[in-house]
């Protein structure tokens, strides 16, 4: 498969608040991958910065850091209220400069299966459907990686299970996918790969299965728990 | 960038009682501002217990000054309550009816005519600091100019006295006898001296001719010494330049300008803070739109929609208040300068706030102060204060669109250009204070 992001030694640093450590990963194509860790230990950074949505101290994010190859879904809504469904993707579609907009809104809402609201002013949506309408944001000029900040937070678990199948209909296309959380668990079920963060440092690549091992659990143990074991005996920098 | 701007225009659009207030509220609290500045205040209710008897008249020479016309005259400028005694006034003050009390004693006439004692009026007040500065002041006032009216009157009297000693004829008094004019004694003297033999009645009559025609002489100066000692001082304006704004025009200006202030500077504060309050700012910002060019449509839409708001007033006062419409060119030029001003003071306070509640609050608590400054007159308050008034008004938009406007409508000096200059300046200073607050995205 081949790397449609990489991330090359990029450490930031906030005066004397040292945000991420000389992060070094590749995001192949159609590939999930979860960014896990403690408050504060960089995740978000690390996405806005995947982003370009802040500039890194040093090292390098794609190629040369372009914007426009990463869709971006913040964590927080990042959308108008008083617009409907259908111009809020409207607008991002022609700030993205998409060549055909209308078409790419009529298939964004299609795919996150918002068609029939597409005329609700955002504001009358629930949490989930909202949400939604910013991952749709986040694709609506197709990009190869999209990068979803804790995306699942405040959402009820049938809400979250209708954001996955949406997303994994994305990724099963061939966007590669990097999203963060705190929930580990939702790594291990939705992510092919996960990302452990602590204090800015990275301190595991690798698959669920490959985590579990190297924290001593078995196969079918208890995930969190491994995480937690990475976290307290893990090298840093 | 066009995107942005239809978005915000949909928005604006949809939020019709944020517009409405956007709108009322800056021309409500203009059109009070220009209602205050161009009217003078209001006259206090003041008791007035006139205690002279009915038909009672202070002559003065010839003339009769009735004195219920002398204290209707008085308190012309105030809103007069009459009641008939002393306890009656009292009450009325007490109930608040009546700001103050005006006693006019009984003797009060007797008094003036005597030549030798003052009148007196007995002043009863209540209520704060600011109420009785009010009325004594009104009270003061009215007092100086019923007493150069009266003083107009004796000074009539006396010119009408002299008259008849020079010219000849009667006083007015009644009884007086009909007196010769003493312009009439010399050449009566002369003709005198000629038929008299030389001796010590010939001198004495010389003496008497010189002496009656070196009186003639100077009491014809009289007059005018006792029109300048009834009225010693009298004002001569003079102004250093430019052209003479009326205040009615002048307050027309200042209520335009508070209500561009306010539109452009609410509505560009609030523009960029309700981006990042919807959290959409990094979005944006990640490559989607510049820094420059987000600032640029925002505060564009602001000066615009406070273009419209301002030049709509305008017309609408031009209605009641004589305006010079060959001058909308100029007009529209210190509006346009000044709208854009004020826009880029309200995206500076958009980009610094956190949201929108903050920058709007932010805003209010900057304009209002600053309009309050740039109206006061100097002279008004000590040097040093009004020196750093002038600074904050100097660098801050709303003074120079102020001294624009009126130069624009009113031929007002400074000239317009300076001041169209000076605006341009602030709105680059600005921007480029909103670009700095924007540095930060979240």
């Amino acid at each position: 498969m081949s790397a449609v992001l990489s991330v090359r030694a990029v450490s930031k640093h906030f005066g004397e608040l040292q945000a991420l450590r000389a992060v070094s990963f590749d995001v192949h194509a159609g590939e999930v991958v979860a960014v896990v860790g403690p408050n504060g230990a960089g995740k978000t950074t690390l996405l806005s910065i995947i982003a370009g949505a802040q500039r890194p101290s040093s090292g390098s994010v794609g190629e040369a850091g372009d914007s426009a190859a990463v869709g971006w879904v913040p964590q927080e809504l990042a959308l108008y209220a008083k617009l409907s469904v259908a111009e809020n993707l409207r607008l991002f579609a022609r700030l993205e400069r998409v060549t055909e907009p209308e078409a790419a809104v009529a298939r964004m809402l299609e795919q996150a299966g918002l068609a029939p609201r597409a005329h609700e002013h955002l504001e009358r949506l629930s949490g989930g459907n909202r949400q939604r309408v910013n991952v749709a944001a986040g694709l609506i000029a197709d990009p190869p990686v999209l990068a979803l900040d804790e995306p699942s937070t405040a959402l009820d678990p049938g809400q979250r299970e209708r954001l996955w199948r949406f997303i994994s209909a994305r990724a099963a296309s061939g966007t590669g996918v990097i999203f963060s959380t705190h929930a580990v668990e939702e790594a291990r079920r939705h992510a092919a790969r996960v990302l452990v963060l602590d204090e800015g440092a990275l301190l595991f690549d690798g698959s669920p299965q490959e985590l579990m091992a190297r924290a001593g659990e078995p196969a079918g143990g208890d995930f969190e728990q491994a995480f937690l074991s990475l976290l307290k005996d893990g090298d840093r920098p | 960038m066009r995107w942005l701007l239809g978005k915000d225009l949909l928005i604006l659009g949809r939020s019709r009682l944020l517009v409405a207030l956007l709108v009322a509220y800056p021309v409500v609290i203009a059109l009070l501002m220009g209602f205050a500045i161009s009217r003078g205040p209001s006259r206090p209710r003041v008791a007035i217990a006139d205690q002279t008897p009915p038909g009672q008249v202070v002559e003065v020479g010839s003339r009769r000054v009735d004195v219920h016309a002398y204290v209707r005259r008085l308190f012309s400028q105030v809103k007069a309550i009459n009641v008939a005694t002393r306890k009656q006034a009292v009450a009325k003050v007490k109930s608040a009816e009546a700001l103050a009390a005006v006693i006019v004693p009984p003797d009060i006439a007797t008094r003036v005519a005597s030549g030798i004692n003052q009148g007196q009026l007995e002043l009863i007040y209540n209520g704060d600091a600011l109420q009785q500065s009010l009325v004594q002041s009104q009270l003061r006032s009215a007092l100086a100019q019923a007493n150069l009216g009266f003083s107009e009157q004796i000074q009539q009297a006396a010119a009408q006295a002299l008259d008849a000693l020079l010219r000849g004829g009667s006083l007015g008094v009644a009884g007086a006898p009909r007196l010769i004019g003493l312009r009439q004694v010399p050449p009566l003297l002369r003709r005198i001296l000629a038929r008299e033999p030389p001796g010590t009645d010939r001198q004495a009559l010389e003496q008497v001719e010189r002496f009656a025609a070196f009186a003639a002489q100077n009491l014809d100066l009289s007059k005018k010494v006792l029109a300048s000692v009834g009225q010693p001082i009298r004002i001569k304006s003079v102004l250093l330049h430019g052209r003479r704004t009326p205040l009615d025009t002048f307050a027309v200006v200042a209520a335009v300008s508070l209500s561009l202030l306010l539109v452009c500077v609410l509505l560009g504060a609030g523009g960029v803070a309700l981006e990042r309050e919807e959290h959409v700012l990094a979005r944006l910002l990640r490559g989607l739109v510049s820094r420059e060019a987000l600032l640029a449509q925002k505060s564009l839409l602001a000066a615009a929609c406070g273009l419209v708001v301002a030049f709509a007033l305008l017309a609408f006062v031009s209605i009641f208040v004589a305006l010079d419409w060959s001058r909308a060119g100029l007009w529209l030029a210190a509006l346009g300068l000044g709208s854009v001003a004020f826009g880029a003071l309200g995206v500076a306070i958009g980009a610094l706030a956190r949201d929108v509640r903050a920058a709007s609050l932010l805003a209010f608590l900057l304009s209002l102060p600053l309009a309050f400054l740039a109206l006061v007159p100097s002279g008004a308050v000590a040097r040093g204060v009004y020196d750093t008034m002038a600074v904050i008004s100097f660098v801050f938009p709303f003074k120079a669109c102020l001294q624009a406007l009126d130069a624009a409508v009113n031929g007002a000096s400074p000239a317009i250009a300076g001041s169209l200059a000076h605006l341009a300046v602030l709105a680059l200073a600005f921007g480029g204070l909103a670009r700095l607050g924007l540095q930060r995205s979240d």
